[in-house]
Order: C-alpha cells, then structure tokens, then sequence
C-alpha cells in the first residue's frame, strides 16, 4: 500500500504528512531540552560562592565547533536546494559535506574534549583548611576585590598516596594573586610544572572532571552528550539519504526525497539551535 | 548569507564574554540576547518559520507556551528558597 500525503497536502492541515510529524517532534524535543534547560538554571543559581566554575572548556574548539554546525546547517539547505532543482549531484556532495561536518563535531566532542575532561583532576578543600593553601587559591585578594572565592585546587594528578594528593597546578593556582588569571583566557594554558601536595583530610572530595565532579560538569556531560547522541541521529539519517538506496527513491520521485531531506534538515536545525544555547552557557559565561 | 550572518554572531559572542559589562548578570543576559537572535535567525530563515502555514504556527505557540510555564516553574522557586540572590 502506498503511504499517503508524502508529497501531496493533507487537506485538512493543508501539509504533507511528514512536516506536521516533525514539528510536533520538535516541539516534544523543545521540552526535552527545555527541562535540562532550566535544571541548569536551578542548579546555577543554588550554587555556593565558588562552586560554579568558570573557563575550564576550551573555548577556541568549541567556537570551531560552533561554526562546523552552523557550516553543515548552510550545507543540507544547500542540499535540499539542489534536489528541488534535480541536481543529485550537486545534492550527492553537499549532503557529504553535512555528514562530513556531523562526523567531525562528533570526533571533537568525543576524541578530544571529554577525553581532556576525564584526564583533569580536581580537589575541592575544606572550609577550615583554605587558609593553609592560601598560596595556591589567592582568596585575600579575591575578597579584597570582592570576587567569589576559590575553593578547588586543579591540574594533572601526579601521583597519590594514602595521605596525600600530588598535582602538577593549572596556572591559575600556580599564580592565584595574576589579575591576568582572575578572568578565563581565550587559549587554554596549559599545566605548569609547579606541584602542589594537598593532603587528604583537608579535602572535601576529589575528582577527576567527570559528571561527579559538580553540578556544572554533571549538567555540562548529560546536555552535551544528549546533544551529541542528536548530532549521531542525524549523521545516520543524513548517511540513509545519500547512500545509492535514496538515489534510486530520487529516480522513481524525486520530490518526496526532497521532502525527506528537508524534514531532517528541520531537525538537524533543531540540533543547531540548541547547540547556539549550548554554547554560550557553557564554555563562556 | 545567512550563514555568514550567524558565524558573524558566534565571534560576537565569544568576544563580548571576555567583556565586563559591570555584572555577570549583565554578561549573561547579553550574551542570551545574541543567541536568541541566533537561533531567531536559524528559525525564521534555514527552517523557513518566515513563511509557513497556519498549523505550524498553531503547534509552535503551544510548545512555547509550555516551555515558558517550564521556566515560570523554575522562578516560582526563587520564592521557597531565601538563599537566592
């Protein structure tokens, strides 16, 4: 049996069925992001002086990031153009340029920024002991200026004994009292070679820079990778349509699968936009 | 074009956060502002919302509605908790 109102209008919506279908998806999807949204929200604001973390993502790959999806939003609408004007071939290179962008996002976010992520660690002191490291957080200033206080050590996790943490410091514990360090940079510094001993019953509890770690890395891992699992969705989705089964749809009716890539161009927009979010809440406020 | 337009946008972004505009509060609302505008742009011109029938709309007007009330929620806890500022 054929499926109906693929290419055809409905009469009664006036669409083709698969427009109304993926609107409605959206709009579920808006309240699926909607409600991680405001989590995030509820969590910042609940958050102690000195527990939201600022510039720890890596702020030029994520502007990279940014660009490569809104390049592959630009591609698939290329895309679809092309097939509206029976072009496959043109329509062939623009959808492998989309997959291409999809593919690469995917490879950053998982080869590179969680990994970093997961090899970071971090020690959150207790209150008594800040003042014994001091030289390491640099809070006198910070209150004479009246800025929130630092309450976790960073860097690399040298070694660890039963009694104490070894940690090659992230420049800003190496040299808390730099103005230079009171505001995130553009290009991540990388880890000094000065190490810090912290002792362990002065920590309040440490981790790598896993979802345990805070809520801003808890939040930051459930939003992206749900995100990330909406990139994978649509590169294989993308892949279906530019595989040589689609070519033989576009011979037999070519409008329906231009209706098909314009659909998942709606969501692959959809994908973008929440990445537009993503973005600035994340790696830059 | 509308590429250009939003890339354009994405280095705003990233150079006005390493802006003071007084208060983080200032700095975050800005930057909301531009992605609003972002994504604005991507609705309204790569998923044509320009232009398009009346269902749509219809749809789009209940999703925001609902995901308002969702936030409205989230304010409505500023008055159980006396810790926010």
């Amino acid at each position: 049996m054929e499926i109906p109102y693929t290419i055809s209008t409905r009469p009664d919506t006036g669409l083709w069925n698969a427009k109304i279908g993926i609107w409605l998806f959206l709009a579920s999807e808006v309240m699926l992001f909607g409600g991680l949204f405001s989590a995030y929200i509820f969590l910042r604001i609940d958050a102690a002086p000195g527990m939201w973390p600022h510039g720890l993502l890596n702020v030029p790959v994520g502007t990279m990031n940014t660009a490569i999806l809104i390049l592959s939003s630009v591609t698939v609408v290329l895309a679809w153009a092309s097939l509206k004007m029976r072009r496959y071939r043109a329509y062939w290179w623009y959808m492998l340029a989309t997959i291409s962008c999809g593919v690469i996002f995917l490879t950053v976010k998982l080869a590179y920024e969680w990994p970093q992520k997961f090899e970071h660690f971090g020690a959150y002191i207790k209150p008594e002991a800040l003042g014994k490291y001091e030289k390491y957080l640099g809070n006198e200033r910070r209150a004479e200026k009246g800025m929130e206080p630092r309450i976790e050590i960073t860097g690399h996790l040298h070694s660890q004994n039963a009694k104490e943490y070894e940690v090659a410091l992230d420049p800003v514990n190496a040299e808390p009292d730099n103005p230079s360090m009171d505001r995130p940079h553009f290009f991540p510094l990388p880890v000094t070679d000065k190490v810090a001993t912290i002792e362990k019953e002065d920590v309040d509890r440490a981790t790598m820079f896993l979802p345990t770690h805070s809520a801003y890395f808890a939040s930051y891992f459930t939003i992206t990778g749900l995100h990330g699992m909406h990139v994978l969705g649509g590169v294989l989705v993308f892949i279906y349509m530019w595989l040589p089964v689609s070519k033989r749809l576009y011979q037999r009716n070519p409008e329906h699968l231009a209706n098909r890539v314009e659909v998942s161009g709606l969501f692959w927009h959809f994908v973008d936009l929440v990445w537009i979010f993503v973005f600035p809440l994340f790696y830059l406020l | 074009m509308v590429g250009a337009l939003l890339l354009t946008f994405t280095a705003v972004t990233v150079a006005l956060s390493y802006v003071d505009f007084g208060t983080r509060k200032a700095n975050i609302g800005i930057a909301m502002l531009v992605a609003t505008l972002k994504a604005g742009a991507v609705a309204a011109v790569f998923m044509h919302l320009a232009a398009e029938k009346r269902l749509i709309y219809r749809i789009l007007i209940f999703t925001g509605f609902f995901v308002l009330g969702l936030f409205w929620l989230t304010f409505l806890a500023w008055y159980d908790y006396p810790i926010f500022r």
